[in-house]
């Protein structure tokens, strides 16, 4: 087992691609959840001060 | 209107590609995990070590479709931009930004691991080699990409900017292609290609493709659950999501608006 992690004398060249790989995928997502949180956060706040219209003015703004 | 044809009116908007966006992306993400532990088992136990370069050689099962990730991501993101100047559509644009960061990620992985290959394997970590130089510069568009979406507050007019900073830095993507072969480079020619037999063993390539599927299902899983994310950003005041709110909050009087979103 020691000797497969060593990786024939190349285990931190390995470790290193391996683990920031590793590393920037667990960024990535942590981001994309906080992203989410924040967008869901905002979009209910928005809704509490503005409530919904009556129905025939509910068309899309745009 | 052809089946086809609706299909696609159907789902460029908005509306209607939030739910199936929110369906697809488990899909998907359980598609990644299984290929990269296939990928993985193929990379560390089946293939061979390599006879010149030892065991360092198994980093290029992460470093080639990192690469190739960057570069295509990117042209996904010129086409997505070019259908959203063209035809004006909202989610064609938020396709692109969904897309930026992860590609802005592997970019960054495949120059990281190229890195460290290079180190033992030429004996440096950088040299400002035409290959390495130009996919620098395809980390920066991506980073300026980013940056310059995220200094404009209007989105419709970030949208248009983005799209154009897209579409010129497109040009990169083909000249980092084509860099070991226009100029007399230290990385190595392309080992794969469509026209010709891969100069590499069957179990490596094994490896390095079930890592390159993996890779993709992964992006596609991360870029819809963003896209997801940037909707919800960009259109919650629209009608059709208060809505959605206003539905799950009559389902059931705890349900908060963030609920019905998760759907």
């Amino acid at each position: 087992m020691l000797d497969w992690l060593r990786m024939g004398g190349y285990g931190f060249y390995v470790w290193s691609s391996y683990g920031m790989l590793a590393l920037a995928i667990v960024v990535e997502l942590f981001a994309l959840r906080q992203r989410r949180r924040t967008a869901q956060r905002r979009a209910d706040e928005l809704r509490a001060e503005q409530p919904l219209r009556p129905a025939h003015f509910r068309g899309n703004s745009e | 209107m052809t089946t086809f044809a609706r299909f696609w009116y159907r789902y460029a908007s908005p509306a209607s590609f939030y739910p199936l966006a929110g369906r697809l992306t488990p899909l998907f993400a359980v598609i990644a995990v299984l290929l990269a532990a296939a990928g993985l088992y193929v990379a560390f136990f089946v293939a061979p070590t390599d006879w010149q370069q030892g065991e360092a050689y198994r980093i290029i099962y992460i470093h080639v479709p990192a690469a190739w990730m960057a570069m295509f991501i990117y042209l996904v993101i010129a086409f997505w931009s070019a259908i959203s100047l063209a035809f004006n559509t909202r989610l064609s644009a938020m396709m692109a930004q969904a897309l930026a960061p992860t590609g802005a990620m592997w970019a960054f992985v495949a120059l990281w691991t190229g890195a460290f290959w290079g180190r033992p394997t030429w004996g440096a970590y950088w040299v400002w080699d035409a290959r390495l130089t130009s996919t620098l510069i395809l980390l920066f568009l991506y980073l300026g990409y980013i940056a310059l979406r995220a200094s404009i507050d209007d989105p419709r007019r970030a949208d248009r900017a983005a799209a154009l900073l897209a579409l010129v830095g497109a040009i990169n993507v083909p000249i980092i292609y084509f860099s070991v072969r226009w100029w007399n480079t230290l990385h190595q020619g392309a080992t794969i290609s469509m026209t010709a037999a891969p100069k590499m063993a069957q179990t490596m390539l094994t490896g390095m493709l079930l890592l390159t599927f993996a890779a993709w299902a992964y992006t596609i899983a991360v870029a819809l659950y963003r896209v997801r994310s940037i909707i919800v950003e960009r259109e919650a005041a629209s009608g059709w999501m208060s809505r959605l709110a206003a539905d799950s909050r009559g389902q059931s009087d705890d349900a908060s608006a963030s609920g019905a979103m998760a759907r």
